[in-house]
């Protein structure tokens, strides 16, 4: 029989059936995950694909970023000779905003588009249904394992970023302001506090869980052939940043309640 | 009497408003091959993906080696999963694995403890089998589809099962190389004792395969029996015309 119901009435059906399959989705993750077997070569595996490849393109970003920021914040502290606390302005931007929010939407592209498009291939060419009737969990194999390894490593690849901007600054206030680098990390710790990094490392789990989440899930979910792979692919790199900002934006709430608490 | 090892009784299967399956009713005895004909599109695939549950019938019961598919836990459905080899279509091989890893995969993770030695002795004594040894290091990506098909075939076997689903086995393929993969569906029967179902829409992999035949047209089997029965003596026009079109093509 035909579907009568109006365009719109079909529309905001779709996407309430979409937002319950999702949530299943993830529900189903948090039940198995703590199920054994437990896929630890294959997790170290992609822990190895998504951190230490990544590596190259996380070094050059954060380096960057470093050397740009402490260029461009110059001037404005230059008006009130406070070009001096440019490690600690650089140390807070960096730590609380900067590196987890510009390694998450990195890793977003490079590794969750990976994710969506792997899966996404493995599902058109019946890959997933081979696991499947050799009685091997496809969800515990790829949707779990990858999603563990983003967990894991996305904190250590924000981390690793920290660092590496830190550096950049470094040079560019060395070059500048002749400060020598025991003087410039002193300034940086002197600037940040635990809260800034326990509630980054936080923030960069969820980043990392949601990059792999939604990859999996629009992999997992994708059809019509070769196209859906590539439409899973861009709706994995598109959904993962903006669930990124909005996450973003509810951390920053929490720590400053928790800060002004 | 023969021993059914697949019964399958009004089975029904829709997606939306297409009526794919309508009241299908089939056995598969013990050791035969039967091959399953059907146009494009006419449900054959449809009705091997629900024997194994990877899709889910709208009614009718299936009986896969006595056990009723729709009542097994997830753990029983897999331990009856091992008893059955699906050879996929478009093969189906982990792109991101080497043949050797492609079929010590299913291998390792369904039988614990066994040694390199013998995993080894398994992997290679199936590529022997197969006709393609020298293949073991080599990615499906560096494979012919007839190669492909071969290694899937290879990876269902490593498992010992009892029932084999062939889908499309000779689609895509070259007549030569049909020929090769027809004659390795009579030799895993020979040499393994499997009951078959072949989903074909090529009459020469059906003549050369096959025991049965079963005709499906517009969601029902319209003809079961040996090739002669179902074709020579074929009085639905829409059997006849499946065999003439063939008949012409080839």
């Amino acid at each position: 029989m035909e579907d009568k119901k109006p365009v719109i009435s079909k529309k905001i059906d779709n996407f309430f059936r979409g937002l319950a399959d999702a949530f299943a989705f993830v529900k189903r993750f948090f039940v198995e995950v703590w199920l054994p077997p437990y896929e630890f070569k294959e997790i170290v595996r992609q822990c190895y694909e998504i951190g230490y490849r990544s590596l190259p393109l996380i070094s050059l970003t954060g380096f960057i970023i470093g050397i740009v920021f402490t260029n461009q914040s110059r001037p404005s502290l230059a008006e009130f000779g406070a070009t001096s606390w440019l490690p600690a302005l650089i140390s807070i931007a960096v730590v609380r905003a900067l590196g987890p929010l510009v390694t998450a939407l990195i890793a977003a592209g490079k590794v969750g588009s990976g994710i969506g498009a792997e899966i996404g291939s493995m599902k058109v060419t019946e890959q997933i249904d081979a696991m499947e009737v050799s009685a091997i969990n496809p969800f515990k194999y790829l949707v779990i394992t990858r999603t563990v390894a983003t967990t894991l490593m996305i904190p250590v690849l924000v981390m690793y970023t920290d660092f590496v901007a830190l550096m950049g600054s470094f040079l560019n206030v060395n070059q500048n302001e002749m400060v020598s680098l025991s003087t410039f990390f002193v300034q940086v710790f002197e600037a940040i506090s635990f809260l800034d990094i326990f509630s980054s490392v936080i923030k960069s789990l969820v980043f990392g869980f949601t990059i792999g989440i939604v990859g999996c899930y629009k992999g997992y979910r994708s059809n019509s052939g070769t196209e859906g792979v590539g439409k899973a692919a861009n709706a994995s790199v598109v959904m993962s940043m903006f669930l990124i900002f909005i996450e973003e934006l509810l951390a920053l709430q929490i720590v400053n309640a928790i800060r002004n608490a | 009497m023969k021993e059914s090892v697949i019964e399958i009784r009004g089975l029904y299967k829709s997606f939306g408003d297409n009526d794919v399956l309508k009241g299908v009713d089939l056995d598969l005895y013990k050791g035969e091959n039967l091959v399953v004909l059907g146009k494009s599109g006419s449900g054959k695939s449809v009705l091997i993906k629900i024997l194994v549950r990877l899709l889910v019938q709208d009614e009718g019961f299936i009986k896969v080696l006595g056990m009723d598919t729709s009542q097994l836990t997830l753990r029983e459905l897999n331990k009856l999963r091992l008893k059955i080899g699906f050879a996929f279509q478009a093969s189906a091989l982990y792109d991101s694995m080497t043949v050797r890893e492609n079929l010590e995969f299913p291998l390792t993770r369904n039988i614990k403890g066994l040694t390199r030695k013998e995993i080894d002795y398994k992997v290679e004594g199936l590529l022997d089998s197969v006709g393609l040894p020298n293949t073991i290091n080599q990615m499906p990506a560096e494979l012919s589809g007839g190669q492909k098909k071969r290694i899937g075939v290879a990876r269902t076997l490593i498992l010992n099962p009892e029932i084999m689903l062939y889908d499309e086995p000779t689609a895509g393929l070259d007549p030569t190389t049909c020929i090769d993969i027809n004659n390795l569906i009579n030799q895993v029967r020979e040499e393994y004792k499997t009951s078959s179902i072949v989903i074909t829409h090529d009459l020469t992999c059906a003549k050369q395969t096959g025991d049965r035949m079963a005709v499906l047209i517009e969601g029902r089997f319209q003809a079961v029996g040996s090739f002669e029965e179902v074709f020579a003596d074929a009085t639905d026009p829409r059997v006849k015309s499946f065999y003439d079109y063939n008949f012409i093509t080839q």
